[in-house]
């Protein structure tokens, strides 16, 4: 192994590809190369890294020091002033301006513990960092129950909005004798707001599919589906990637580790719809359907893909498996609360001073992850409220801003923790202009399947319209949120039972503002 | 050559969203033919109408000829509180089109779409397959004009 003095850590994600970062980075190696630094100053391409920064962003080691929005232009500068003389460009370093400077928090990490530090490109690294231990702790010296038993007592809950737990679920499926049974990921990330999956992925590929690997081994599973977003260029190029070093490894394959296990990992790719994050419709079409859910019972974990025994999982809480599985169920019960254990990925957006993601214990307080992790508000601009959860989320005003993050604590104030998407608003945002935008999306994405979610939709959003433009009366806010209600009750799957959470906080906690908007 | 893209395949329908994404992504124009819902229907032996109804459910397919780029706007709440209504405005007017339709001379077509998944740069829209992020009028302009130079 090399030693280097330095190591620059390049993010290359969505955002940095689309600012050039590929060109920037040969940009970088040749002035390091004219400089006689190669030797000396590793450029490592690598995950998300935990700030959000704007266009290209680097993270230099030892001194870890944030760069952002960074330009090819002013490589000579970096080169010259940082790697030959130490002397960071203050200039361009992340803005830690206004009054709380974000902490990144990478001892707390679970699921992102390698993201921003490892190449994700490559096995030797995550194998290098601890990947794949616990996958051959549970395909050496476990059987499939102790995998199950170990996952229960870690209270791992499915981090993809139910907080369902999931050793739970993985003992539905478990004891069945079936020729075949799936694991399938559902890493159809689309809940607004939501970008936690991308980023996982991204960052970590590797985690991802051991993951997969040992779910498949406890419950007696031979064939995993990674069934993914189309948008989703570079994840989908990263994990092909993975899955064919695994191969290549041996890790993927016949007689894995000699335990006799076969397990084997295809991608698909959707081709945009929201309603495939539910897990009945996700299997739909990856039978190459349209994406109608199915009825419940029987339970995908019993009768899933082709009729075949399926396990569900979201990549988040997938993610958290390895972790678990290495370190054991103790260590990961050090983190969150006693009924929601771990950590929670959150994407925080919209008027705070950084916008990002961020993996802390379930449990943290609202205003602790904005204050602390997301830098407080921008400046210049007062907290009004947050919609937690995305489009299925619920609209949180500042008297809940210290309400505990996590399912249960949530689930006290009709609210849910969903996909961990935190978006803020400011003083000066309307909360009926916020849930016009909610219900456009909801009324876009029903199916069409059931009555209830399908008309109901229609509705919603020819009300919330006529109340924006000022032409509604209470009655109608009323009557928006019976139908709410009636679909809440009567809809066929979790999306037409969603708009009534964001349409009941709007109207609880801000009242004064549809009466200000509506006709006397 | 329908044909020769349903073949990487095998014939199983489960295949049938990934062969509908090849044939979309190396037309010309973007587009699903009634040529090409056939080719797949022999191949997949499935019913025409079946591929017409995966067709029409999923966001990203089209069964009408498109431009050479496609530019999707992201409509989502995050985007729409960061001003995506302005950028909308902005890009119909840039390129003289409505929302679905295509420029005369075939170089773009206007879509709007769901949430991204890249909201830390709210509002973002993709073109083809890069993501434009933090978008504002001006830089829409300067996007454009880029796309336009290098055709």
């Amino acid at each position: 192994m090399k030693y280097y003095r330095s190591h620059v850590l390049v993010s290359i994600n969505e955002t940095s590809v689309a600012a050039g970062v590929q060109a920037f980075v040969s940009a970088l190696r040749n002035e390091l190369a004219k400089s006689n630094l190669s030797e000396e100053i590793n450029v490592l391409e690598t995950g998300p890294l935990g700030f959000f920064g704007r266009g290209i962003c680097l993270t230099v080691y030892p001194e870890n020091i944030n760069y952002e929005a960074v330009k090819a232009e002013d490589i000579p500068e970096l080169v010259a002033e940082h790697f030959l003389k130490g002397r960071p460009v203050k200039r361009l370093m992340l803005d830690t301006a206004g009054k709380f400077s974000p902490k990144f928090n990478y001892e707390n990490r679970i699921v992102l513990r390698n993201s921003g530090i490892i190449d994700p490109e490559s096995i030797d690294d995550y194998i290098g960092a601890g990947g794949y231990e616990g996958l051959e702790k549970a395909l050496t010296q476990m059987q499939p129950a102790e995998i199950i038993a170990e996952v229960k007592k870690s209270g791992l809950r499915g981090r993809g909005g139910a907080g369902f737990p999931a050793g739970v679920k993985w003992s539905f499926t478990a004891p069945l004798t079936a020729p075949q049974k799936y694991v399938v990921v559902n890493a159809d990330e689309g809940e607004p707001g939501t970008f936690k999956d991308r980023l996982i992925m991204e960052g970590d590929p590797h985690q991802l599919i051991e993951g997969i690997m040992i779910c498949a081994r406890a419950v007696g599973a031979s064939k995993g589906y990674i069934y993914i977003r189309g948008e989703y260029k570079l994840c989908i190029a990263r994990l092909e990637k993975a899955i064919q070093q695994a191969r290549e490894y041996g890790i993927l394959g016949k007689n894995i580790f000699e335990s006799g296990f076969d397990f084997d990992i295809e991608i698909k790719i959707g081709a945009g719809a929201y309603v495939c994050g539910e897990e009945t419709a996700l299997i739909e079409s990856l039978e190459g359907n349209r994406g109608n859910p199915r009825w419940k019972p029987p339970f995908p974990g019993v009768q899933g893909l082709w009729k075949a025994p399926t396990v569900v999982n979201n990549v988040e809480t997938l993610a958290n498996v390895p972790f678990i599985i290495a370190k054991g169920a103790d260590e990961y019960l050090k983190h969150g609360t006693p009924e929601c254990t771990g950590t929670k990925v959150y994407t925080i957006l919209g008027d705070v001073a950084h916008p990002g993601l961020c993996e802390i214990d379930m449990g943290t307080t609202l205003r602790t992850i904005i204050n602390e992790y997301a830098g407080g508000m921008k400046k210049g601009f007062k907290f009004k409220a947050a919609l937690v959860g995305g489009a299925a989320g619920v609209i949180l005003p500042d008297r809940l801003l210290d309400v505990k993050m996590d399912f249960s604590s949530l689930n006290q104030y009709a609210a849910v923790l969903g996909s961990g998407a935190i978006l803020v608003m400011n003083e000066h945002q309307s909360i009926v202009d916020m849930l016009w935008s909610i219900l456009r999306f909801f009324r876009h994405e029903s199916c069409g399947k059931c009555a209830p979610c399908r008309n109901g939709s229609q509705q919603l959003y020819k009300l919330i319209t006529k109340i924006k433009k000022g032409e509604g009366t209470m009655e109608d806010v009323e009557l928006m949120q019976t139908i709410a209600e009636t679909m809440q009750q009567t809809s066929f799957c979790a999306l037409g039972q969603s708009p009534i959470m964001a349409i009941r906080s709007a109207i609880e906690n801000f009242r004064d503002e549809f009466i200000a908007i509506t006709k006397k | 050559m329908y044909k020769e893209i349903c073949q990487k395949y095998a014939p199983n329908k489960d295949n049938l969203i990934q062969i509908l994404h090849e044939i979309q992504d190396t037309h010309p124009q973007h587009y699903i033919s009634p040529e090409a819902v056939d080719a797949v229907a022999e191949y997949l032996k499935v019913p025409a109408n079946h591929i017409y109804g995966v067709l029409t459910f999923y966001t990203m397919y089209s069964t009408s000829p498109r431009g050479k780029n496609i530019i999707r706007l992201c409509e989502s709440p995050p985007c729409y509180i960061k001003g995506s209504d302005n950028i909308l405005r902005k890009l119909k007017s840039a390129l003289g089109v409505g929302v679905g339709e295509t420029t005369k001379d075939g170089q773009f077509t206007l879509e709007l779409c769901a949430c991204l998944g890249v909201c830390g740069n709210a509002p973002v829209m993709m073109i083809n397959e890069d993501v434009y992020g933090d978008l504002t009028e001006e830089k829409v302009d300067e996007i454009l004009a880029k796309i336009r130079g290098t055709k």
